[in-house]
């Protein structure tokens, strides 16, 4: 490897690093605002000025010099502290002097480097620049008078996000950040602009004036939003969660998320249930925990087995799963599942409803079909990934289902199961001669009848193109549930002769319903005895007989498993609302009632037991590597008949209860309905 | 005789326009004539030629125009080689390429064929400056009587195929950059590009490109035809050739005059422009180079030569050898307020202290010219310049902070002269200034 001297010490460098990260890796620190290492380089700030020897006597942009053998690096002369002072007062001099009133204060890059390289007062006499404010939709709010043209906003949404919507426009001291024509940035990843910007020109407008960063607690947990478990960190001041920012995971979320994840958190305090209800006489009244557990008891002692059901939702720990699987069967049911959306997976091996090739894995490919699924909606750090690989080249990609704008150019293929009956020469072409070619499907391809069918039909294409190869493993189910890979890991789906989702909500079909907070369905239409255990008095609570009222996961520990099969554990960052408790305690509560007592008393009981019947929940943080399986025999072979692949999401934005309770969720969704409303004005 | 150069030895022998520009004039007055036989001497006979002329870059960094092409890469690979002409004149005070493509298309053509051919370029782009209007009829026009004499075009007598495309900016100062040339060449916005990678490695398109000065293109017929010794026979060593001089300001008879190189400058101006208004004794001081190099006083005017190393070591430059004159009843500190404002207007933006600085020297300037400043201004000012100059992107920082530091370092009495009688002529108690606010 190269060598290069940073402040007189030899450093070992890999080609093709810049001298930013030359000195960075010799423990110099070298202050910037433009440069960020997952954006192009921009080099406009000119805060990272170092000398370099050989070079001109001049300072030189070390974020944008690239290293070479035998190169001397100066961080620390006084040419470089004189430049680095000189950039600063520039930046300073149309910089308002407001930050006891700026979100970004006591988190400004500008606020710290100033400590280091600013004066103690101003040279500038004139008057100050004032910049007016722009709209950039209900996730940033600007003020851009505090901009410092770094431009990484503009880098991220072209680059990163794929939209064209943030521009720099006019030049000199006149030079605006702008979305160009006043419009919301059109991107499901706009909040990380909020996060890139150095100083307090865009904040995050649903939380602005909500806190001061120094007053928050941070907790590092999971989202649950969508399946790829992005990792979180969630900030809290007394009960409440003020803000969720990403945490940087390579595998999973690089260091961004997606605005669902970060903005979503106004709806846990909305829509709570925070105690519990029982049904008397059609209406509901508040009842003791006693009361409404008792109540519950009776219906299920009542009922015969085959006459109870449970449906877990979307946003369920596993445990929680676990201990109500654990009960459901001791009590002799077979109909329990956990796939409200339908989908035809849980049987087989555990590789057929897993993300094999990981999502860091799929930048991999040079082949991918995305079958019945819109990435940007239903996991929009995977399209980002998607979006990377194509901007490196080297990957084609088809697409049948919904023809929606994906970022990124792809082959559309068909709507739906006709062009996967029949699939064109040329498909089946740049899948076979691709090395590692993958296929992504969704649950929008494989739920309601027809579902089993087009999972075989999938599965035997899968073994036709070679999808799965020595070290490779590129069957991918992309789940839109977070909880859903838990439950099909622990079996929660029908046993033999057990009644799945849709044949539970018909009428007359069951007793006695549980809905684990489960709000994706209609179970208006089931006459049976119903029970929501969940947070948010959403669809599953409308109509219910007894409501527990559970945990968010935000207020209890539990594992997750996302789409590649990787479990992760979230903390508990503040405490559940009023009387609620955590969910797997609701259901050790209600056993002990029905004579069924579980045999775990604590949650780390619970996890053991978990643990020890289904061995992979151990593997936390693990990635399951790249295992082999017979693709050909999954699902049922069958007519494919005619069926278009919708997306399993209509509406991001509305997906879960926690979502629909946010009010911030309730404007993008407004915005992503009728996005030129503005073109009456 | 009037000043050093014969009217043998000119290469612009249609500068003023006198005579037909059009293809069969230019033929009469010796463009293309056998071009075709320089060509076939070699790309590497061509280069050498250029090199030992001593031709140094036109536009005013005064690079080997030689060396440049050299850094080419030598064979074509998977990506095709570029040749841009910088069109972009727009400094102010220099006005020497229009008179090229007015009066003289066919050189330029005919330069641009013969440098592409060394480079191994198929095509050439020439980007015009936005406000050429005339220019660009008559380039376009100048073109296409090349295309139709099959001089130039695909299956041209000269055996190498070669394009020429007329692009017309938009009239921005910073597309002269080359960079940022090429940018706005692309369709993006006009904002000057990290070096490295340098355009010969990664330009046009992301292509191998050399981007060249007009000038600096259209006499290389000429030098070809007449030999490098010629060329580099006038002017003293290091700084050779003949350039195209144009001075502007308070002389007699401004002119655009091509002059060989290191003429005395008082004779330049004595001899071609009628000498300075009311006098040598009444100059004040002389930008020599176009407005963004510092300007030097009567006292060196003496004795500068025009060319690169004598006004090097004046700390000004030759640049464009845009000369602007200005004699006693210049306002100097004013005259430099415009300048600075002309900066500020045409920053970019891009980067930092460009984008503050420039405003803020423009702004302290501009108070100092009614003399509403303090002393210790003066040396702020000058410390704000020299934090623009050297930290920026692109030389737009420089050629912004020159000026300001030429001003300073010469006529430095004059603006505390300016101040004191401010003061001494107003009441000057503390707070007077915030009465209106």
């Amino acid at each position: 490897m190269p060598v290069a001297k940073v402040n007189g010490v030899e450093v070992e460098f890999e080609p093709g690093m810049t001298v930013l990260q030359v000195a960075e890796r010799a423990g110099q620190e070298i202050p910037r605002f433009c440069y960020h290492e997952r954006l192009s380089i921009a080099g406009n700030c000119r805060m990272c000025l170092v000398e370099v020897k050989p070079g001109p006597p001049k300072p030189q942009a070390s974020c944008a010099l690239p290293a070479a053998e035998g190169q001397e690096i100066f961080t620390d002369t006084p040419m470089v502290k004189k430049a680095r002072e000189g950039v600063m007062e520039f930046l300073l001099i149309n910089h308002p002097l407001d930050c006891p009133i700026c979100d970004q204060g006591g988190e400004c890059d500008l606020q710290d480097q100033s400590m280091a390289y600013g004066r103690d007062g101003s040279r500038y006499a004139e008057n100050k620049r004032a910049v007016e404010e722009k709209n950039m939709g209900p996730t940033i709010k600007t003020f851009m008078t505090r901009c410092i043209q770094c431009t990484r906003c503009v880098r991220f949404i072209t680059e990163v996000a794929g939209v064209p919507d943030i521009g720099m426009i006019s030049r000199g001291e006149d030079a605006e950040i702008t979305t160009y024509l006043e419009k919301s940035v059109g991107s499901e990843l706009s909040g990380n602009v909020n996060d890139l910007c150095p100083v307090g020109a865009l904040t995050h407008r649903p939380w602005q004036y909500h806190y001061r960063p120094w007053e928050l607690k941070k907790t590092e947990t999971i989202d649950v939003m969508d399946a790829l478990g992005s990792n979180i960190r969630a900030d809290f001041r007394g009960s409440e969660v003020m803000r969720v920012l990403p945490l940087v995971n390579e595998g999973i979320n690089e260091e961004w998320l997606s605005d669902k994840s970060r903005y979503v958190v106004d709806g846990l305090t909305a829509r709570r249930l925070d105690r519990p209800w029982i049904r008397e006489n059609g209406k509901l009244r508040a009842a003791s925990w006693n009361e409404a557990l008792d109540a519950v008891a009776a219906k299920l002692k009542a009922a015969s087995a085959d006459r109870i059901g449970v449906i877990a939702g979307d946003l369920q720990d596993a445990e929680s799963m676990k201990a109500t699987l654990d009960l459901f069967r001791a009590l002799g049911s077979k109909n329990t599942d956990c796939r409200q959306d339908g989908a035809a997976l849980g049987y087989g091996p555990r590789e057929s409803w897993l993300f094999n090739s990981g999502l860091e894995g799929i930048e991999k490919a040079d082949a991918i079909l995305i079958v019945g699924v819109n990435p940007r909606i239903e996991a929009p750090l995977l399209n980002a990934r998607l979006r990377k690989s194509w901007i490196k080249g080297g990957v084609e990609i088809g697409v049948i289902g919904e023809q929606a704008d994906l970022t990124f150019d792809y082959a559309y293929l068909g709507a739906g199961s006709k062009t996967l009956a029949k699939l064109p020469k040329s498909a089946l072409d740049f899948l076979t001669k691709a090395e590692r070619p993958a296929i992504i499907v969704g649950s929008g391809a494989l739920n309601g009848e027809g579902g089993p069918a087009v999972l075989n039909a999938l599965g035997a294409l899968a073994k036709k193109v070679g999808v799965i190869s020595e070290g490779w493993n590129g069957f991918n189910v992309l789940h839109h549930a977070a909880a859903r890979v838990a439950g099909l890991d622990m079996g929660f789906v029908p046993t033999e002769g057990g009644l799945t989702v849709s044949d539970m909500l018909k009428p007359g079909a069951l007793d006695v319903l549980f809905l684990l907070g489960a709000d994706e369905v209609d179970p208006t239409g089931s006459n049976a005895f119903r029970v929501y255990m969940g947070s948010h008095g959403d669809r599953g609570a409308h109509g219910a007989d007894v409501i527990l009222p559970g945990a968010a996961y935000t207020e209890k520990s539990g594992l997750y498993v996302n789409t590649e099969g990787r479990v992760q554990m979230a903390e508990r960052v503040v405490f559940p609302k009023g009387e609620a408790k955590e969910d797997w305690a609701i259901i050790r509560a209600l056993s002990a009632r029905v004579d069924q007592t579980l045999p775990y008393d604590t949650l780390d009981q619970l996890r053991a037991k978990l643990m020890a019947d289904h061995p992979t929940f151990g593997r936390i943080d693990y990635l399951p590597a790249p295992a082999a399986f017979d693709p050909s025999k999954l699902g049922v072979k069958g007519d494919l008949g005619d069926r278009v692949f919708a997306s399993a999401i209509s509406d991001p934005y509305l997906s879960n209860p926690i979502a629909r309770a946010s009010a911030t969720m309730a404007e993008l969704s407004a915005l992503r309905i009728a996005p030129v409303a503005m073109a009456a004005e | 005789m009037v000043g050093i150069l014969e009217d043998k030895d000119r290469i612009f022998t249609n500068l003023y326009g006198f005579q037909d520009w059009t293809l069969d004039g230019a033929k009469t007055r010796g463009a293309w004539n056998a071009t075709k036989d320089m060509l076939d001497l070699g790309r590497d006979w061509i280069i050498n030629n250029v090199k030992a002329s001593g031709l140094r870059g036109r536009g005013g960094a005064g690079f080997s125009t030689g060396l440049k092409w050299s850094f080419m890469p030598k064979e074509v690979k998977d990506r095709p080689h570029y040749l841009v002409v910088n069109a972009d004149e727009s400094e102010p005070g220099t006005c020497k390429d229009r008179e090229i493509m007015r009066h003289d298309p066919q050189l330029l053509i005919e330069g641009c064929l013969i440098a592409s051919f060394a480079m191994q370029a198929h095509a050439c782009y020439i980007y015009l400056r936005g406000e050429y209007v005339l220019e660009r009829e008559r380039m376009e026009a100048a073109v296409k009587q090349a295309y139709e004499a099959k001089l130039i075009g695909k299956d041209n007598v000269h055996g190498w195929d070669f394009d020429v495309y007329i692009h017309h900016g938009a009239g921005a100062y910073i597309c002269g950059e080359e960079t940022a040339l090429l940018e706005s060449l692309e369709g993006k916005k006009g904002q000057p590009r990290l070096k490295p990678p340098f355009p010969a490695g990664a330009g046009l398109y992301g292509c191998p490109t050399t981007v060249n000065n007009v000038e600096s293109i259209a006499v290389v017929g000429t030098i070809l035809r007449r030999g490098a010794g010629w060329f580099a026979g006038f002017g003293r060593p290091n700084n050779t050739g003949t350039k195209l001089m144009a001075i502007s300001g308070h002389v007699n008879a401004p002119c655009v005059v091509e002059e060989a190189m290191s003429i005395p400058l008082r004779q330049l101006l004595e001899e071609h422009c009628g000498g300075v208004r009311g006098g040598w004794d009444n100059l004040k001081a002389i930008i020599p180079g176009g407005s963004s190099v510092p300007l030097i006083t009567r006292e060196m005017s003496e004795t500068a030569l025009m060319d690169f190393d004598s006004l090097r070591e004046m700390r000004s430059g030759l640049g464009t050898a845009a000369v602007i004159v200005m004699d006693n009843s210049t306002d100097l500190v004013k005259a430099i307020a415009r300048i600075s404002y002309f900066y500020k207007h045409e920053s970019c933006g891009q980067c930092t202290p460009c984008r503050e600085g420039t405003g803020w020297m423009w702004r302290v300037l501009e108070r100092m010219s009614v003399g509403e400043a303090d002393p210790s201004e003066i040396d702020l000012l000058l410390d704000v310049a020299g934090q623009v100059e050297g930290h920026t992107i692109c030389a737009l920082g420089d050629a912004a902070a020159w000026p300001v530091q030429g001003l300073i370092r010469h006529f430095r009495h004059e603006i505390e002269e300016r101040i004191a009688n401010y003061r001494s002529r107003r009441a000057n108690f503390a707070g007077h200034a915030i009465a209106a606010e």
